[in-house]
């Protein structure tokens, strides 16, 4: 198991102009760690970041997008794993960080704490699947996986480093939007 | 979400479906986000599937196309969300949440199956076609309704002014278009 902020410190090292979309927990996290323009925060609307992301990936093929993905938000949207199996976006790395638990509300467990995400994701077609659950492998190989040709899926194993403030007027900030758009537009190819 | 089915509703009044999908190119629309609706079948799906300056996007829960859209927005990619009223129905808190919360050019046509031929949406005798209307209105979301080819000019300036002032629109199609 890895701790959250640990992972995306070791993530962070890796992103220069990909756009990370990020939900709820993992966005909170990944905000505090990482705040760039090229953010984009998906949330109000639980389980759409890989939808995000899709979107994202459709309209700039030239560009890498990662998406941070929860366990419990996924949950609400597997079916987004068939459509992007057969969108196949190349450019489009999706992450889910499952800690088992529906962290921003309580933390309750999910369902089915032992549902095996990368699994699902291989035979909705995704071009590769990975599991992480030990930093080490992790900071090996996140280089590869951020480059390879997608759709690429990751389930990382996870757990909470400590309580999160989620300051979610700061994170949905419309000023984020506009200038997460006019960032997009003047690196348009 | 699991759609009404085809009940044989038929009728004289003139709805092009070649006519719709002009009005959809006329208007910037890059993407259609789509899950399947017997009502817009074989007027617009198929001929959509099929159309090479359309790109196609077939989803499996229709809350899928608020995010895709939104996505495809932000490099100003226009999309239009071709859906059934239980479609839009089950999917009100994406719309509420991305289309309204967060004023995303959010462009739905959402087929009325059943609506009565001679009566307005909001006089139907079915409960899911009679509160889409109430439901936009109290979303504060801009519709309109489609029943005949005289409505279809109505389509490109509605889906102009969603993305010129980044908000969603519902286009109700109370006909079944034919192909």
């Amino acid at each position: 198991m890895m701790k959250r902020d640990e992972c995306f410190k070791a993530l962070a090292r890796h992103i220069s102009d990909q756009v990370v979309v990020a939900t709820y927990s993992s966005a909170v996290e990944w905000n505090e760690i990482n705040p760039r323009v090229l953010n984009y925060f998906s949330m109000g609307a639980m389980g759409l970041a890989s939808s995000h992301g899709l979107g994202l990936a459709l309209a700039r093929p030239d560009k890498r997008i990662v998406v941070l993905d929860g366990d419990g938000s996924l949950l609400m949207n597997l079916g987004s794993l068939v459509t992007i199996g057969a969108v196949q976006p190349k450019n489009l790395v999706h992450f889910v960080c499952n800690n088992g638990v529906y962290e921003a509300n309580g933390s309750h467990p999910i369902p089915n704490p032992k549902v095996d995400f990368s699994g699902l994701a291989r035979s909705a077609g995704y071009a590769a699947c990975y599991d992480f659950a030990e930093l080490p492998s992790f900071e090996q190989q996140i280089a590869h996986v951020l480059e390879q040709d997608g759709p690429v899926f990751g389930t990382l194993h996870i757990e909470r480093t400590r309580p999160l403030t989620y300051d979610y007027p700061t994170l949905y900030a419309a000023e984020k939007r506009r200038a997460l758009k006019a960032e997009l537009k003047r690196t348009a190819p | 979400m699991a759609a009404e089915t085809d009940e044989g509703v038929s009728d004289d009044v003139s709805l092009s479906g070649g006519q719709i999908i002009a009005a959809l190119k006329q208007a910037g629309v890059e993407y259609v986000l789509s899950v399947p609706d017997i009502h817009t079948s074989l007027g617009l799906l198929f001929p959509i599937a099929s159309d090479k300056d359309l790109r196609l996007i077939r989803v499996c829960k229709e809350d899928e196309c608020i995010g895709i859209a939104s996505g495809l927005s932000y490099s100003d990619k226009r999309a239009l969300i071709l859906i059934q009223y239980t479609g839009f129905l089950d999917s009100l808190n994406a719309i509420r949440a991305v289309g309204v919360e967060y004023k995303q050019p959010i462009c739905m046509m959402v087929g009325l199956l059943g609506h009565e031929a001679g009566k307005l949406p909001s006089e139907s005798g079915r409960c899911g076609v009679r509160i889409i209307e109430p439901i936009c209105d109290a979303m504060g979301i801009q519709h309109l309704l489609v029943s005949d080819d005289a409505d279809i000019p109505k389509i490109a300036p509605a889906i102009e002014v969603a993305y010129a002032q980044s908000k969603p629109v519902t286009i109700l199609i109370g006909r079944r278009p034919k192909a």
